[in-house]
């Protein structure tokens, strides 16, 4: 099943499906990581951006652009 | 002469700097959060009697830049033509970083690996095996900690090995399938021509959608036809076709290299970073946790800064100021030497002098702030807000660094991708209160309400970072009109600031205040005192020197604002070279018309000023025209003249009429 990334609650996770952004804010999200297959975990979404963690690495992502990144949980 | 190149290269905020600055002993600004450095810095590092430079890159993560910054690191890595370059990798972050990594194997650069930050890795319980590493990539991999320059012998040792080793590189990574294909099919178009880059690497990047890289090509005069058949290309597979899938194939490369050289903990080792951000970055708490920050700081400051060593400082200027008099007098120095010495130097540039403590304690905190890793967090807790002022919340990175100095506050825009936001952002820098603004205010607060200096202060600031956000919206709806671009930002972990990167900080602030007071404001001074004192026929200081006679002049324009005086009036413009100097001019103004009576500045503010007027020159001095060399960054980083001349004039009328309203209010509501 696919979500999206604002959908899921803290501690939740997934791996990386799709990106529907525009063609930059893709490559760049793909280029910092998130790329197909790579396993996100949510550290906090509740207001504001995004906290995603890949690999004990934490990035915020704004919330428009969290909705666009689309996991397979 | 030249033994050979060392570039630094690395994913942002993985210690390039450090390194740099261990190697070169330089002092380049160093802070814990992505996009500290903007520009190219060059060095010299001495080894066996013999020396190389050595370049300092912006961190990027990957070749394909997007900000301003990007594109400085990865032009000189296409066309700087270092000798060998040391990749920086942060160890607690191996594949993202490796993902660079195979993009400089693509491009057969000559690597050392500097596996940096092992310190916290180890904390974090991921160990690595080297020799895998190292094996893996064809490059010689060496542990390091930067900023405690260990392993940076080493690393410079392989660098310059390197730098002899003729071996040619092998790229370890292959593409397969489709991409494969394609890549091969442009090898077949671009053979036999002369490249400036190695053909496979070129190829990559073609299929890859790298529209950069079609330019480059233009610009090197490469055979037309092969531009056109590239063009030809992209007609039958867009330019992106292949983007993400050339993307997840490095990653597959570098997990693979992970898989094979990194030993994670099964489970998450739960780090300080994680319990301090549950309160810093908190839905609630955030902003509040900002303000309280702020406040300590600006509390800090004046309690550290001004209150135990600012007096001191006072005091022993005007104790040697005093001396100075006598001395002068004794050896019966011509009068005009007495003046310019006691009114122009000591009055003046020694005003300024007074306030060296003060801003020391201020850069000390602002430094210890941006080597927290709080900066980051400040820019997240943000976001929010400013996306209803029509921006995001890396502007807010900008605006933090403004209230130490504008300028490297709008250098800082560079990192940001969308243009609409830079333009905007460097449009509100100015109110963002800079440290050399603080003199001012604090002679006010010393004279007026020296009660609540951190509190005014405080205020003051926060009042700027409001006018600031206003204009971003007003900018947003009339000159830059569209959406707010994406927010992305890693949040790296604290670190507790160093001693050595926070003093480092603060001396390159404080050296460039003193060094300012010593040329650009003294001769400001020179200047005004010159002004001041002539035509001879006149009583000095008055209104009848020239200076006086000018100042009558515009005095009218600031009455709506309760500050009429000629000095007043002239300080102000005195200020357009350098904001200390508002100050200085005061100084020398007034202090010298009492000289004699030893009423020193603040009792002579106390005497032209009121409450309420100190409260609308504070803020005319908080908003108007920021200082030359704002205006000059402005224009080199716009490359304009347009936008440094209209930074000067929207920000003197926006300063302008705010301190009218604030005046007619006050007045109104029966404040003096
Ligand atoms: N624990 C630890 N901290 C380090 C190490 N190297 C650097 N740092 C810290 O990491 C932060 C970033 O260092 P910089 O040298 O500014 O990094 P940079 O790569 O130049 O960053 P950008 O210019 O933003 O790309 C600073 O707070 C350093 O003190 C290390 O080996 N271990
Ligand atoms: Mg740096």
């Amino acid at each position: 099943m696919t979500k999206n990334l604002t959908s899921l609650g803290k501690g939740e996770g997934g791996r990386v499906n799709s990106i529907e952004a525009g063609r930059y804010a893709t490559k760049r999200l793909y280029e910092m990581g998130l790329n197909t297959g790579a396993l996100i975990k949510i550290i906090k979404n509740d207001s504001g951006p995004v906290i995603i963690s890949l690999n004990g690495n934490k990035v915020a992502l704004g919330r428009g652009l969290a909705q666009k990144v689309i996991l397979e949980v | 002469m030249k033994n050979g190149t060392i570039a630094l290269v690395g994913n942002p905020n993985s210690g390039k700097t450090s390194f740099f600055n261990a190697l070169t002993g330089s002092n380049q600004h160093v802070g814990n959060w992505p996009g500290v450095t903007v520009e190219k810095k060059e060095g010299k590092f001495i080894y066996q009697e013999k020396e190389y430079d050595v370049v300092d890159l912006p961190g990027i993560y990957s070749l394909g830049a997007f900000s301003e910054d990007e594109v400085v690191a990865r032009d000189y890595i296409l066309t700087g033509d270092p000798d060998v370059i040391i990749n920086i990798i942060d160890a607690g972050n191996i594949e993202r970083n490796l993902y660079l990594t195979t993009q400089l194997l693509e491009m057969k650069k000559k690597l050392v690996i500097a596996l940096n930050m092992v310190d916290e890795a180890e904390k974090r319980k991921i160990k690595f095996d080297l020799e895998e590493l190292s094996k893996h990539l064809g490059a010689p991999v060496i542990p390091t900690v930067a900023h405690k320059g260990i392993g940076v012998g080493e690393i410079m040792e392989a660098a310059i090995n390197a730098i002899g080793d003729k071996t040619s590189i092998e790229n370890p990574l292959i593409y397969s399938g489709v991409v494969k294909h394609h890549i091969e099919h442009m090898e077949e178009i671009l053979k036999n021509n002369n490249l400036p880059y190695p053909i496979e690497w070129t190829a990559i990047k073609i299929v890859e959608g790298d529209l950069n890289i079609l330019k480059k090509l233009e610009e090197v005069n490469v055979d037309k036809k092969i531009i056109k058949d590239i063009k030809e290309y992209y007609k039958y597979h867009t330019s992106d076709s292949f983007e993400l899938e050339i993307v997840d194939s490095r990653y597959a490369f570098a997990h693979k290299v992970a898989e094979h050289s990194v030993i994670r903990p099964l489970e998450e080792v739960i780090t300080l970073t994680d319990k301090i951000d549950r309160i810093l970055t908190n839905k609630y708490l955030g902003i509040p946790a900002f303000a309280i920050i702020m406040l300590v700081v600006f509390q800090l400051t004046f309690a550290i800064g001004e209150k135990l060593l600012g007096s001191f400082a006072a005091s022993s200027i005007e104790g040697l100021g005093r001396l100075l008099e006598i001395f002068l007098i004794k050896i019966k120095a011509p009068g005009w030497l007495v003046s310019f010495i006691i009114d122009g130097v000591i009055n003046g540039v020694g005003a300024i002098i007074e306030f060296v403590p003060l801003i020391t304690v201020l850069y000390l905190l602002l430094g210890f702030l941006e080597d927290s890793g709080y900066m980051a967090r400040a820019a997240y807790v943000w976001d929010d807000l400013m996306r209803r002022f029509g921006l995001q919340g890396k502007a807010f990175i900008s605006m933090i660094i403004g209230f130490g100095c504008n300028v490297p506050g709008i250098m800082s825009t560079r990192t940001m991708d969308s243009k609409k936001d830079r333009m905007i952002t460097m449009l509100i820098t100015p109110f963002m209160s800079c440290g050399a603004k603080l003199p001012i205010y604090s002679v006010f607060i010393a004279a007026f309400f020296s009660k609540h200096g951190g509190l005014v202060l405080f205020s003051l600031y926060a009042f700027g970072i409001l006018v600031a956000l206003i204009m971003a919206k007003l900018l947003n709806k009339t000159l830059f009109k569209g959406d707010s671009s994406y927010f992305i930002m890693e949040l790296p972990p604290y670190r507790i600031p160093t001693a050595t990167n926070v003093i480092r900080n603060m001396w390159d602030n404080v050296s460039g205040f003193i060094k300012k007071a010593g040329t650009i404001i003294f001769l400001v001074i020179i200047i005004m005192w010159m002004l001041a004192v002539l035509p001879a026929s006149v009583e000095p200081y008055s209104q009848y020197s020239i200076l006086g006679t000018i100042g009558t002049f515009l005095a009218p324009i600031f009455r709506p604002a309760g500050f009429g005086t000629w000095q007043e009036s002239v300080a102000l413009f005195a200020g357009i070279p350098a904001k200390e100097a508002v100050v200085g001019t005061l100084g020398m103004l007034y202090a010298g018309q009492y000289v004699e009576e030893g009423v020193i500045l603040v009792n002579a503010i106390r005497q032209h000023f009121t409450p309420l007027t100190a409260l609308s020159y504070m803020i005319m001095v908080l908003l108007y025209t920021p200082c030359a060399a704002t205006l000059g960054i402005v224009a080199k980083e716009t490359r304009s003249t347009k936008w440094p001349l209209v930074m000067a004039i929207y920000t003197f009328a926006i300063g302008w009429f705010v301190a009218v309203i604030v005046y007619q209010i006050g007045s109104l509501l029966g404040f003096s």
